[in-house]
């Protein structure tokens, strides 16, 4: 077996004195989708974050690519190549579409910036139609995509995404989903994924872990989770 | 109307040093959400290092003007950047992630210590340099000894003020420098998660409003030739005025609001009383916050976000 790109080890991450993950373990092998599902409030966003650095672990730690990242500060792990796309967006309003895009290369010293850029607008042609627009006033589908397309801008080598598929109409859905696969499957692109949308998120992923209430409740492959009744009770019925 | 114009140009060079005094608390209200009321004393601080700087070139025999003009205005903006930079990394970075009113309390205390520290360091008295750039130009001549005119030091307010403000505007329209610094401003979070140091961002934000200020200062020497530790307070206030009157966290409408005070506190004082001039431009703080709180060129929040 070859080394995880990620690996959380016994991560616990507080809120104040409240605790928000509780002894994570979860590990990411290059060139996979890995998906967490779960509650709200169960932690997810949490998780993606602490990643980042931001909230820090308390406990454990976060190796990625064999390095400890545990205790950096954000910029610094960001710098390593790991792009988040996180809960709720977070376009610039004020910038176009191009400088959100331009942000996102901020990382990719030395790159291509125009064969970065060719890339995000092949894989969302709206994007570049858009691209002297304000951030602010694209549609959700349309900031969603932005989002993704920032963090590929920094050719990251672990993609964490943090609920793409949130209030976006079925067939953006299916768009966004399309565009997951085609990264992973074309450019092996690693990817971390953060869904409520449990059904897709299973069918997509090689594996994925249940949080509840900041623990890791089950992990098994995509398929395995699928067919779990626990799993089919609490998060796919009727949910689809 | 010869008087009108004349007020004209004396309240243009008056508002370009409030103006860019404006910048330096516009810029650091948009990316961290206080006001930096030692930002005034920084000013003050510019001008007194640029009298310092001043005194030493002439005891040094550096007395061509333009040289010691371009000489002084480097030290000083280096100077004063440092200072600006010293007060955030010292009273502001150790309290962020702390309650709201914190860093403003600490800015209180700031300038305190920074008016102690210069009225220590240079005695309560006022300080005075003899005028060095002299010389007017009569625009218009109505005859009888109706004139308008403009001094050289105006023209050179004026003109610096309009170099510095298309460069600044510049930067951060256009560098990765004024990018990562909008983007701070609008999202410091994301900023961060895009591998921005923003703290980095932020200290330099600070070290450019202080070189900014600095400048003011020194156009503030040499225009009134009179300074003392006290003159960051009301300057400060004024300039503070202009970026509420702007529109606090716009660039363009510190500018705007820096003119505008400066032609109200000018024609107030020419049409009405000098006396109250300050009054002016405190009602006009206050009749801005009540009826148009977001100033004329705040952000319009049309965003969905
Ligand atoms: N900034 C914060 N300060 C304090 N508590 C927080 C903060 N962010 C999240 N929490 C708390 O931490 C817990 C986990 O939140 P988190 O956002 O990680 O959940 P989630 O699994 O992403 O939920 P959702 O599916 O609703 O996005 C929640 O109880 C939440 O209230
Ligand atoms: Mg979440």
């Amino acid at each position: 077996m070859s080394e995880p790109l990620l690996s959380i080890k016994g991560v616990s991450a507080f809120y104040g004195n409240i605790a928000a993950l509780k002894g994570i373990d979860v590990e990411v092998m290059p060139g996979e989708i890995v998906t967490i599902i779960g509650a709200n409030g169960a932690g997810k966003s949490t998780l993606m974050m602490t990643i980042c650095g931001d909230p820090q672990a308390r406990e454990g730690n976060i190796i990625f690519e064999g390095r400890d990242i545990t205790h950096l500060p954000t910029y610094e792990i960001m710098r390593m190549k790991i792009a988040q796309s996180p809960e709720g967006r977070r376009i610039f309003p004020r910038m176009t579409v191009f400088e959100n895009l331009q942000m996102g290369a901020a990382t990719a010293e030395g790159g291509d910036m125009k064969a970065d850029l060719a890339r995000v607008y092949s894989l969302f042609p709206i994007l570049e139609k858009r691209s002297n627009q304000r951030g602010g006033t694209l549609s959700g589908g349309e900031q969603q995509m932005l989002a993704i397309g920032r963090a590929l801008m920094s050719r990251p080598r672990l993609l964490l995404l943090d609920e793409p598929s949130l209030g976006l109409a079925p067939l953006i859905v299916r768009q966004i989903f399309s565009a997951i696969r085609d990264l992973n499957q074309r450019e092996k692109l690693t990817i971390f994924l953060v869904e409520q949308n449990a059904f897709h998120a299973l069918k997509l992923a090689h594996r994925g872990y249940v949080m509840v209430n900041g623990r890791i409740a089950m992990q098994g492959t995509g398929s395995e989770l699928l067919e779990r009744p626990e799993v089919r009770s609490a998060y796919l019925e009727g949910g689809r | 109307m010869e008087y009108f114009l004349q007020q004209l140009i004396n309240g243009l060079a008056l508002g370009s040093i409030y103006g860019l005094v404006a910048i330096g608390y516009t810029m650091v209200y948009g990316i961290i959400g206080m006001i930096n009321f030692a930002h005034g004393d920084i000013f003050m601080v510019g001008a007194f290092i640029a009298l310092i700087a001043f005194l030493i070139l002439v005891a040094i025999g550096i007395t061509a003007i333009p040289l010691a003009l371009f000489l002084v205005l480097l030290i000083a903006m280096l100077l004063t950047a440092l200072y600006g930079w010293a007060v955030e990394r010292i009273a502001y970075r150790p309290l962020r992630g702390s309650f709201r009113l914190a860093p403003l309390i600490s800015a209180i205390g700031m300038s305190i210590v920074l008016q102690n520290y210069v009225q220590l360091a240079q005695g309560a008295r006022v300080k005075t340099l003899q005028p060095l750039i002299t010389g007017v130009h009569t625009l218009f001549d109505f005859g009888n000894r109706l004139v308008v005119q403009i001094s050289n030091i105006q023209i050179l307010i004026i003109l610096t003020t309009f170099a510095l403000m298309t460069g600044f505007s510049w930067l951060v329209a256009s560098t990765s420098l004024g990018r990562d610094m909008r983007a701070c401003e609008q999202d410091l979070k994301m900023a961060a998660l895009l591998g921005v140091d923003t703290n980095r961002t932020i200290s330099l934000t600070f070290l450019l409003g202080a070189a900014l200020a600095s400048v003011a200062g020194i156009m503030y020497l040499l225009y009134y030739g009179v300074i003392d530790f006290h003159i960051g307070f009301v300057a400060g206030v004024k300039a503070f005025t202009a970026a509420v009157l702007g529109g606090i966290g716009s660039l363009p409408g510190a500018m705007l609001g820096g003119l505008l005070i400066g032609l109200i506190e000018t024609y107030w004082s020419a049409y009405f009383s000098v006396q109250y001039k300050d009054v002016a431009a405190f009602s006009i703080l206050i009749i801005v916050l009540i009826f148009m709180p977001t100033g004329i060129l705040g952000k319009p929040e049309v965003e969905k976000v």
